[in-house]
Parts: structure tokens; C-alpha cells; sequence
């Protein structure tokens, strides 16, 4: 099956006053249809800038370059022309947000948000708009719909506002959800709901879902497979089972490692060093000084391209064969 | 209005009391201070003194100041400010006449400062740091400097002698022909009013594009037109408001000189002759007049206020 999103090759580097910043490195991974691929990573990794490249909303003050291709059902997304956008975003690739109480605006009715988005993308009266968004919000497990429907934001609570978010962003039956942090800013309990809500909403609509986030309670959760990312690099590409059975890049070992377990009883470990400056190309890998495998092929472009080590499984550590398990 | 607007209105409108009552007392002692004699004014320098006494005394200046004060309030509750000593007309009718002018050009130059700073304010903010962007920010400080008697001067040079578009002064009968003439002095009004608006509405224009919710509009696929107008501007107009609002006062004040200027026959001209003439009650009418406007349109403004932003409730 083709897949519905291919990512390839992605560079993204800014242009900053003093420095430049090679943000993304050479990303490739795709998303089938249907499939919940988790974008994991620290802060700084590039998967959030990642996930907004693909929509083309890469802040745009300041200076960058983009490169690479990001195939969306037969066409390259980064290239398309302006008015094009339009029937891609919101319509076709649906978008949630880290923080639901800013990504609302604060003087609009919630439906007045949800008739917008709808109106732009399909030929509706303000009428039957208005009935679909109590309908939308009746989806998204909103009680009493017809109240919250005429309600501004901040009259909603957080998990209240994410999930508006989400029917904003299902509204018009997308093919593709990105949901960057999507429950980061909200309760734990909440988080459960709103994580739940999203797979109830995969299975009705069968959309490709790509969860960016760096919980990886999360990922094991609700994703398929994986991509690892480490300062703007993938590190690994994997089931999710694979992944947690037997990592095979000493980053995701670490990042797995550093998760606290409620039945250990040592200290919690976690991973040496802080990210690299990323103000020149890549070369190598470059979790490799604060690796303890390391050594002078790490840094060798070609060794540690991403390659398939079983079936599915893809890692960029030249020493994936010394790693066996925890 | 809901209710709770009105109860707040009401609650304003009866603070303005105090309020009024603290400046009539404020003026009335701080004209009396200023060196001048109503009376030796209005004969001129050379009338006899047994003339300005006669006059004074009938003027019933010659009374102490505290009983002249009482007279003047007893007065004023009975809806009378008293008549003018130069013109001998009523104060009220004075003010009437003129109320009207005044108003126009407050509220023409609110919206052509309101016209001219939201493009610009936006050019700068999209464009930030550009050529543009510090073209406009040196050119707001030049406006913000230049006296408005000297803009308004220039101006009437430009354009209304060397290029015959705009009379040169006056007021006219019809509403294009206000329009026409009160253009001018609007637009010199705006050459100082409008620096203060654009550069607040620059940064919070700058704070909004990077807002998440401006974000979420874009990757809802809203077209960017709709995005600024929409979103951006709507939010970032809150704040400008209560700055016009601040301003009002302000622009009164700067309404004064212009209308003296393009012989505007408004209050401000009014109350620049009633200065001159030591002309005390339509001196403490007028500044009780324009005390009212100001507290009146700050009312508006809050009220305005909550209209615009859902999330403020008035208390």
C-alpha cells in the first residue's frame, strides 16, 4: 500500500542573526493510511518544526531553508503553490496544537470558529454549519453541545478546549491528523481521555494520525510505529513493539531507560551531556559523545545512514549489532 | 445593553458629580488668580476707574470669592452657567451653538487617525525591521514632534493655497461640506494621534502573528486575508481602544489649537477668546464641558470594551 505521507530527505536550516541553525537533517519516514506514527524526541530534537514543515507553517520571519520532499497523496507538499495550501490545510491534513487555551481565539464563539473552518473548505449556508459543529462537538464528547456551542473559549476548561480543538481539526473528515504535544499542557486524567478520544476518532474516520511528542508512555500507547529523532536526525525507525523489545540505537536505549518505572527500585538514569550546537551540517551521528559505544566510525556520514537492521526496522547506529536487549 | 453595562453606566454617570464638582472649584479659584480684570478688559485701557468699578460691582465681582463661588454653584444646579461678561449671551447657548463643531472634528479626526494607523500598523508589523517598517517608525516620531499649529499651517499652504483643494478655514452648512472643511484640521490632529496609535498596535500586531491560535487559523487552512482581518487585527484592536479612549482628552486639547488655527468656529476657538477676554463663566463652563466629554467617552470606551472582548466583565 502507498504510503499516505512520505516524508523525504527533509533539511530545514535557519538563518539566524549571528548563526545558522541545522534544525532538520535529512528526515525520511512515512505514514500509512490509518496508522498512528509516533515523531519522538527531546526538546530541540526537530520534530515539532518536522511536523509544521509538512504544513508549510514554519515561522515566517525569520530566514530558512527547506529541503527534501513531502509526498501527500501524489503530490510534493513543499512545493505547491499558495492558493493550493488552502485545500491542504484543515481540509485534507488536519492540525492540534500543544496548548489548547491559546489556540483558540479569545472573541469568537466556539462555533463560530468551527463554521469558519467549515465554510472555507465546503459550499454550506451559516445554518446547516452551525448544526454541524453542535454535531462535531456532540463527536468530540462535548456534553450538552447546543450550550457549549455559543460559548467563548475561556468558558471552557482545558480538555474542554483540546477537544474543540480536535473537531476543528476533523471537521472535514481529514486523511491526516498531526497532533504536535497534543496533551503536554493538560491533567494527567485528561490526557487519558483526550489520548483515547483521538484513537475512537482514528478508527470512525480512518485517518493516518502523527503524534509528535516526548512521552513515550504516550507512544507505547497509542502508536504503530515509531521515529526517533535526535538533534534533527532519525535515529531510529521501528514498531513500537521492536522498539521497546529491543532498541537498537543507544539514544532510544537511553530515552527508554530514563522513563521511571513504578516496580524499579535504583536510581532513575539519565542520559549524560545535553545536545549538540547544531550550527553545522551533520556530520556522523551525533548522539555519539555522549554514547558509550562510541567510536571513530560514529562519525562517518555514511555509516551512520538510517539502514534497515530486520524487517521494519531501521536504525542509524553503526553498532546496532552490539545491542541485544537491556 | 445587558443590565450589567447599564448598572455600570449609571454607577459612572453619578461619580462624574464629585468628579465635576472638584474641577468647578479648581477653575473657578485658578482663573481668578491669573492677572486681569474683566471689567478694565471689556472698556478697554483707557475708561475711567469709576466706570470699571461700576461695572465690576454689577458683574458682582467685587463680592469675596466664596460668595461669588456659592452664587456660581447655586446657579449652576438650577441648569444656568451664568452669562457670558464679553458677548452677554448665555453661557449654555454659547456652547450649544458650538458643541456640535467640535465634536465633529473630534470624531472625524478619531476616524482618520483610526484609517490612516491601521495599514501602516500592519504594513510595519508583517514587514518588521524592513526599510518600510523604519521609514514609518522615523516618520511617527517626525509627526509625533512637529508642533500642530505649524503641521496645520503647512498644510493650509500646501493644500489649500498652492494646490486649491481644501478651504482655507470656516466650517460650512452641509455634511460634505463639514467634511471638506474639517478635513485639514483633522488631518493635523492625525499627524500627532496617529504616532501614538501605530506603534502600540505595531507590537501587539507582532505578538499576535506568533500567537497560537493565529497558528491553528493557518493550519485550519482560513485564508491569510481572513487570518489578518479576522484574527490578528480584531485582537489587536483591544488594546488601541482604550488607548483612544485615553486620548480623547488629549485630542480635545489639541482640537483648541487647530480650531484657532483654521478659524473653526468650535469651542476650542471659544474658549482660546474667552482666555483672552478674562471672560470667567464661559471659561468654567467650558473646561466643566470638556471635563464631562472626557469622563463620558473613557465611560464609553470601557463599555465599548467589553463588547470587543468577551473575557472582561464590568464591575
Amino acid at each position: 500500500m502507498d504510503p499516505l505521507l512520505e516524508v523525504k530527505d527533509l533539511e530545514i536550516v535557519l538563518e539566524l542573526k549571528e548563526r545558522s541553525v541545522y534544525a532538520v537533517n535529512s528526515v525520511s519516514f512515512d505514514v500509512r493510511q490509518g496508522e498512528t506514527i509516533g515523531l519522538v524526541g527531546e526538546s530541540g530534537s526537530g520534530k515539532s518544526m518536522t511536523c509544521r514543515s509538512i504544513l508549510n507553517l514554519l515561522p515566517g520571519t525569520k530566514s530558512k531553508t527547506v529541503k527534501g520532499s513531502v509526498q501527500f497523496e501524489g503530490r510534493d507538499l513543499l512545493t505547491l503553490p499558495k492558493q493550493e495550501w488552502q485545500q491542504v490545510r484543515g481540509k485534507q491534513i488536519g492540525m492540534i496544537l500543544q496548548d489548547p487555551t491559546s489556540s483558540l481565539d479569545p472573541v469568537y464563539r466556539v462555533g463560530d470558529q468551527i463554521v469558519d473552518t467549515l465554510r472555507t473548505h465546503q459550499k454550506m449556508s451559516k445554518k446547516e454549519a452551525w448544526e454541524r459543529a453542535i454535531k462535531l462537538l456532540q463527536q468530540v464528547g462535548i456534553p450538552s453541545p447546543e450550550k457549549r456551542v455559543s460559548q467563548y473559549p475561556h468558558e471552557l476548561s482545558g480538555g474542554m478546549r483540546q477537544r474543540v480543538m480536535i473537531a476543528l481539526a476533523i471537521s472535514c473528515n481529514p486523511k491526516l491528523l498531526l497532533a504536535d504535544e497534543p496533551t503536554t499542557a493538560l491533567d494527567v486524567t485528561v490526557q487519558d481521555q483526550v489520548l483515547r478520544l483521538l484513537k475512537q476518532l482514528q478508527r470512525e474516520l480512518g485517518m493516518g494520525i502523527l503524534l509528535v511528542t516526548h512521552n513515550l508512555g504516550i507512544v507505547a500507547e497509542m502508536c504503530d510505529r515509531v521515529v526517533v529523532l535526535y538533534a534533527g536526525k532519525v535515529m531510529e525507525i521501528a514498531s513500537v513493539e521492536q522498539l521497546f523489545a529491543a532498541p537498537k540505537n543507544m539514544y532510544t536505549k537511553g530515552l527508554i531507560r530514563s522513563v521511571p518505572q513504578l516496580d524499579s527500585t535504583g536510581r532513575l538514569e539519565g542520559i549524560p551531556g545535553s545536545l549538540p550546537r547544531m550550527n553545522q551540517p551533520l556530520a556522523g551521528c551525533p548522539f555519539r559523545e555522549r554514547c558509550s559505544l562510541a567510536t571513530e566510525e560514529c562519525a562517518d556520514a555514511e555509516k551512520t545512514r538510517l539502514q534497515e537492521v530486520s524487517p521494519g526496522h531501521w536504525s542509524a547506529c553503526v553498532h546496532h549489532e552490539r545491542m541485544c536487549g537491556f | 445593553m445587558d443590565i450589567g453595562r447599564l448598572q455600570y453606566a449609571v454607577k459612572h454617570i453619578v461619580s462624574l458629580v464629585p468628579v465635576l464638582l472638584g474641577i468647578s472649584i479648581i477653575t473657578f479659584f485658578m482663573i481668578r488668580l491669573i492677572p486681569g480684570d474683566p471689567a478694565q478688559i471689556l472698556l478697554g485701557p483707557r475708561a475711567n476707574p469709576e466706570t470699571v468699578q461700576r461695572v465690576t460691582e454689577r458683574m458682582g465681582l467685587d463680592q469675596p470669592l466664596l460668595n461669588q463661588y456659592l452664587i456660581y454653584m447655586q446657579n449652576l444646579f438650577q441648569g444656568n452657567m451664568g452669562d457670558s461678561i464679553i458677548i452677554q449671551q448665555p453661557v449654555l447657548t454659547l456652547i450649544g451653538e458650538r458643541l456640535d463643531v467640535t465634536l465633529f472634528l473630534v470624531i472625524y479626526t478619531t476616524i482618520l487617525s483610526v484609517l490612516i494607523s491601521v495599514p501602516i500598523a500592519m504594513w510595519s508589523a508583517v514587514r518588521k525591521d524592513s526599510l518600510l517598517d523604519n521609514g514609518f517608525r522615523a516618520a511617527s516620531i517626525t509627526g509625533l514632534s512637529m508642533p500642530s499649529f505649524w503641521i496645520g499651517i503647512l498644510l493650509m499652504l500646501l493644500l489649500s493655497i498652492k494646490v486649491k483643494l481644501f478651504p482655507v478655514s470656516g466650517y460650512g452648512n452641509t455634511f460634505t461640506e463639514h467634511l471638506r472643511h474639517l478635513f485639514l484640521p483633522a488631518l493635523t490632529i492625525s499627524f500627532s494621534l496617529t504616532p501614538v496609535l501605530i506603534r502600540p498596535l505595531r507590537t501587539k500586531i507582532i505578538t499576535i502573528l506568533s500567537a497560537e491560535f493565529v497558528e491553528a487559523a493557518r493550519a485550519r487552512g482560513i485564508k491569510e486575508s481572513q487570518v489578518m482581518i479576522k484574527h490578528v487585527l480584531r485582537n489587536a484592536v483591544l488594546g488601541t481602544v482604550t488607548i483612544l479612549g485615553v486620548n480623547v482628552g488629549w485630542l480635545l486639547g489639541g482640537s483648541v489649537i487647530v480650531e484657532t488655527v483654521f478659524s473653526v468656529p468650535g469651542l476650542g476657538q471659544l474658549l482660546i477668546s474667552s482666555i483672552l477676554t478674562r471672560d470667567y463663566p464661559v471659561i468654567q463652563g467650558l473646561v466643566l464641558v470638556f471635563a464631562a466629554l472626557v469622563i463620558v467617552v473613557n465611560l464609553l470606551t470601557d463599555i465599548l470594551y467589553t463588547i470587543l472582548d468577551p473575557r472582561v466583565k464590568l464591575e
